[in-house]
């Protein structure tokens, strides 16, 4: 199909052809243009339907305000719904596709929506689908979702690339109309670095939509000669396609670019789109004006836009919606729109319902009518026109333009709650409260003109840069007065769009005041009028003025709904970067990784730590198996794990100890040097906090570990008390996690392993029991050796600097090899903690205190430490308080699921009768049954009591019998030995 | 938001760990007469104003210090930037 409606001039590159399909049908247009101007240009006006009603929609805009041409792009994985083909620009090869619709987009079989909209207007769903409550989630929502919405996902991984960058300079300038590139200009020649941003792909702005002049030459061409001046200057950075998306605190704004969009395949190596981060000492916002449509009776009919919209098709696109048009107006710019699409053969009649306008145009007027309604089934085909003297008239024809005065785009201004004001003289807010520095300036400022969009540009760079001095004259420009009488709607149509994403009519609005939604935010969340991707760019302002008056107040009364970012859509992709899937967040990996990777081992993430969950062997059926190995080879000989992912911190200074008295709820002044002890740390609140180990190495140095999960906490609460509770203590911390590999090495058989690898001699009576120490290994390597166990067998853990991580765990499983050293993972390392009763993060689960977990006794009453008082507050000891207890199954076939709660062994079942509950359940592999640690109200004095588990989750109740929690080696004789 | 450490300069706001009001330096004494009520209104009892707030930040990402800043809840305006340890020793605080 040629191109029938494309005529002479714009800014397209007819020497480049682009070929395209929408919706299968095959189509050309040329370099330049957008996928609307496009299709437009060949004659389709028809791109999609509307969300609720399924109404026929086209091109309301030719800019990133519009509300209904939203399209799918691409398809497959590669599929992007809900972009406007207002902004999507040509490329060869593009295939669009519409969206929302059961059938073919001419004939949608949701349009009966349509026939139901007396049932259908706002607050519709709130009312109607209340009851039976179980229909909402089996059919009403499911249909709903069905027959609303617009485009759909690929459901597929995301292909491209998307990245996140950081930008600093003097001045950003958002926005290439005539303003942004007059104030980037200006602020570029005094030296400064300035970033020049605008979402086009041609920059410009309203410079490349019209005919007038700037100095000697076309606006377009004093656009183009500017762009090229700055382009050369190497302390500028211009950035077409590039959305200022949000301006945030302290000069940061973040912007979208969109690097290959425009691309049928980004190239080798660049990301698709680039989410920016822009730091900035100064902005300017030159974002321009958005056109205001009228609400009429049946305004939204394919072929009706904005006047704006109709010029810009013309003049930019070379593009006649139609070769007859109807321009409906309250303004005088609105005329502009009339003389260029006359001057472009268009036949044109303005219809303006001020009186008396002047009629010696070289076209028809019509003063004092209204257009009150359109027909045309899937696109305008006649307007009907009340004339002055009520009287109405047809008027065929393909395109209509409403004029209804401009909006200043205060969007930016307003995202640090900023509040635009209102302007009399132009009808509209304009900016108010800045955020700080921030200038605007042009059509954004409410300077209508090309002069004062220059002028201003010059003037807004100046006084953000503190510019002495003359500035070069300015080139003459058209300085056309704003004429507006405010005209929102035509009364008497009641199916006038306002809203025409969300389908929002006049008669929404006046529901929403009759129902008593009456603020501004109230009107919003009932009628949805702006809560759309447009955010209501065109239709908000009509939703005030009408609600104004039918509140009988001003508009400025009525206020506006906050403007929040991002200014246009984003895509998930561009927020994520390359934080997804494997990379979602930066993964740690422990010395012996590569080591374990070789022995086959299953990897578990904890926090951003890779660690070996377990490492089966040939032959093995279940994890369970493997894990039962591992545990039984450790208590019968000897295993080795890697636990390098403890929090570890030096602690050193001369008043180290008295320091660790203060974090830890037990006393560490008396620990001798070369002894570990026990610590147990408490929130301010009497909350465990997290524990660990503290290893005196010598008077005024201490080595402290953490959980792996709290390592960052934990630290940082030391430095909170190091420096804001005690600062004139004689001590410095510093975190040492990555600086040691570190391996427990337990089991009856660790001494002999160990024996062949340490230098010193570490017999039971030279390195008893929770001794420590500097050692050497291999002949001279320096390395620490600690003898604590986790596992309740004899164990030591040995680290050495990181990089010998690797080499020592080869070397261990060497010297281990007589004994069928076994590594195992986090599994039987959990198993082994369970049998012995020893709490990790299941138990130190934020609400548990030194109480609870049985270690009451240790809070020192001797000494000051952190969370001491408020653990001996009334509250977290009462007599019935929870205990750490064990429990295990009365029939041992059965299993106890952990987060089970604990109830009497008869009565009834109910949250009321709750006695305690799992914390964490294995199977013990030495035991043959299943086990699991608990709390239970008063449960030290409740062992050997029958009682029942009830998991409502998995639905399973277990008899079971309360016990110690150590069910291994009750004693401690293993781990003397 | 930027954030003037008073040795570094001024550090995005994504370097740093945010705690809260900065009148958790003043700990009450665990042996004067009303420990247990003082302790109370300082682990629950702080204020949240809407407006100008001194609060703690840590500099988790950056050199480890703790930092008292004085920040409108409202704005994000910040108005003055301290290292911790000074405004506690100022406090009294000592060992």
């Amino acid at each position: 199909m040629s191109q029938k409606n494309r005529i002479e001039g714009g800014q397209i590159n007819r020497d480049v052809p682009l070929n395209f399909t929408f919706d299968g049908r095959r189509y050309t247009g040329h370099a330049g243009d957008t996928l609307a101007s496009a299709l437009l240009a060949n004659g389709v006006r028809l791109m999609g339907r509307s969300f609720k009603y399924h109404r026929p929609r086209g091109p309301m805009t030719a800019g990133s305000e519009e509300p209904n041409a939203l399209v799918q792009l691409r398809s497959g994985a590669l599929q992007e719904p809900n972009t406007r083909a207002t902004t999507a620009e040509l490329f060869d090869g593009l295939s669009a596709t519409s969206q929302n619709r059961l059938g073919t987009l001419s004939f949608d079989l949701l349009a009966v929506n349509d026939r139901l909209s007396n049932f259908l207007t706002a607050g519709f769903y709130y009312k109607t689908f209340m009851w039976p409550k179980a229909f909402w989630e089996k059919l009403y929502e499911p249909v709903i979702r069905r027959a609303a919405g617009l485009g759909s996902l690929s459901l597929e991984d995301d292909p491209d690339v998307y990245d996140k960058g950081f930008l600093h300079c003097d001045l950003l300038v958002i926005g290439a109309g005539p303003a942004g590139l007059m104030a980037a200009l200006t602020a570029a020649r005094s030296g400064a670095d300035v970033i020049l941003a605008d979402e086009d792909f041609a920059m410009g702005g309203r410079l490349n939509s019209e005919t007038l002049s700037v100095g000697e030459v076309s606006g377009a061409d004093w656009a183009a000669g500017t762009v090229a001046e700055l382009a050369a200057m190497p302390n500028v950075r211009l950035m077409p396609r590039t959305t200022v998306i949000g301006a945030f605190d302290h000069g940061i704004y973040g912007a979208v670019e969109r690097v290959g969009d425009h691309l049928a395949v980004p190239q080798a190596g660049k990301p698709r789109q680039i989410l920016w981060r822009i730091y900035t000492k100064k902005t300017v916002l030159a974002a321009g004006a958005i056109e205001r449509p009228i609400a009429f009776a049946n305004n939204d009919r394919p072929g009706v836009m904005t006047a704006s919209a109709l010029r810009s098709y013309a003049n930019r696109f070379g593009v006649a919606v139609d070769r007859r048009a109807v321009i409906f107006v309250n303004n005088d710019d609105g005329y502009r729109s009339a003389e260029d699409l006359h001057a472009k053969g268009i036949r044109v009649t303005v219809v303006d319902p001020r009186p008396d306008v002047s009629v010696l145009k070289d076209y028809e007027v019509l003063s004092g009518a209204q257009v009150i309604d359109t027909m045309g089934r899937l696109g305008l085909t006649f307007v009907k026109v009340r004339l002055a003297d009520g009287s109405e008239r047809t008027i065929e024809c393909g395109a209509l333009g409403t004029s209804g005065g401009w909006n200043p785009n205060v969007h930016l201004t307003c995202h640090q709650r900023g509040r635009p004001r209102w302007d009399d003289r132009l009808a509209a807010f304009v900016p108010a409260d800045l955020p700080t520095g921030m200038h605007v300036a042009g059509a954004a400022a409410g300077d209508l003109s090309t002069a004062g969009a220059l002028a201003g540009g010059q003037r807004a760079a100046q006084d953000a840069l503190a510019l002495d001095g003359s500035m070069p004259p300015l080139p003459e420009a058209e300085d056309a007065p704003v004429n507006i009488m405010p005209f929102w709607y035509v009364k008497g149509g009641e199916r006038a769009w306002l809203d025409q994403q969300n389908d929002v009519t006049v008669k929404d609005v006046r529901l929403s005041h009759q129902e008593g939604f009456r603020s501004v935010e109230h009107l919003k969340r009932y009628t949805t009028l702006g809560m759309a991707t447009d955010q209501g760019k065109t239709a908000n302002m009509g939703g005030l003025a009408i609600m104004a008056e039918l509140a009988g107040k001003a508009i400025p009364e009525v206020g506006t709904t906050i403007f929040r970012p991002p200014y246009t859509p984003v895509a998930i992709g561009a927020l994520a970067g390359r934080h997804r899937g494997a990379e979602f967040h930066p993964k740690r990996l422990t010395p012996s990784h590569a080591w374990a990777e070789e022995q086959g081992a299953v990897f578990v993430e904890a926090g951003n730590w890779m660690r070996a969950q377990y490492f089966p062997r040939t032959g093995e059926q279940s994890w369970l198996e493997t894990v039962n190995r591992e545990v039984l080879a450790t208590r019968n000989s000897v295993g080795v794990c890697d636990v390098t992912t403890l929090g570890k911190v030096d602690v050193q200074g001369a008043d180290a100890a008295d320091f660790l008295n203060m974090i830890y709820c037990n006393g560490f002044a008396k620990l001798a040097v070369g002894k570990v002890r026990y610590g147990l740390m408490l929130r301010e609140d009497g909350i465990a906090f997290d524990d660990g180990t503290a290893a005196r190495l010598a008077e005024d140095h201490f080595v402290v570990t953490t959980t792996t999960a709290n390592a960052l906490p934990v630290y940082r609460h030391m430095e909170f008390v190091r420096q804001c509770l005690v600062p004139d203590m004689d001590v410095q911390l510093i975190s040492t996690t990555e600086a040691w590999a570190q391996y427990a090495v337990a089991g009856p058989n660790a001494r002999r392993v160990l024996e062949q690898i340490v230098d010193q001699g570490i017999s039971n009576e030279t390195f008893p029991f929770m001794a420590c120490g500097n050692v050497t290994i291999c002949g001279g390597l320096r390395a620490r050796l600690f003898r604590i166990s986790f596992s309740g067998e004899l164990a030591y853990e040995i680290a050495v600097p990181t990089a010998y991580g690797d080499a020592l765990m080869r070397r261990i499983m060497e010297a281990g090899a007589a004994f069928d050293i076994t590594p195992y993972g986090t599994e039987a390392l959990g198993v082994m903690r369970i049998e012995k009763g020893h709490a990790t993060g299941n138990e130190l689960n934020g609400t548990t205190t030194a109480a609870n977990l049985g270690m009451g006794r240790m809070v020192s009453t001797k000494k000051d430490s952190i969370g001491a008082v408020l653990s001996r507050r009334e509250g977290l000891n009462t007599p019935d308080d929870l205990r750490a207890v064990g429990v295990k199954p009365v029939d041992p076939t059965q299993r106890v699921p952990a987060g089970a709660h604990l109830m009497a062994a008869e009565g009834p079942v109910d949250a009321t009768q709750d006695q305690g509950y799992l914390t964490s359940a294995c199977y013990s592999p030495n035991l043959g049954h299943h086990i699991a640690l608990a709390f239970l109200k008063d449960g030290a004095s409740r062992i050997g009591e029958t009682m029942r588990v009830v998991s409502p989750l998995t639905d399973e109740v277990v008899d079971v019998e309360i016990c110690s929690p150590h069910f291994i080696d009750p004693e401690g004789e293993r781990l003397r030995a | 938001m930027i954030i003037d450490h008073p040795l570094l300069g001024p550090r995005d706001s994504s370097e740093f760990t945010y705690l809260g009001d900065a009148r958790l330096i003043d700990r009450p004494d665990p042996d004067g007469g009303d420990a247990a009520a003082a302790f109370y209104q300082y682990a629950y009892l702080r204020d949240n104003p809407a407006g100008w707030h001194r609060e703690l930040w840590f500099h988790e990402a950056g050199d480890r210090s703790w930092l008292v800043v004085t920040r409108n809840t409202l704005t994000h305006e910040i108005s003055k930037v301290e290292l911790a340890s000074d405004v506690a020793r100022a406090q009294g605080r000592s060992k």
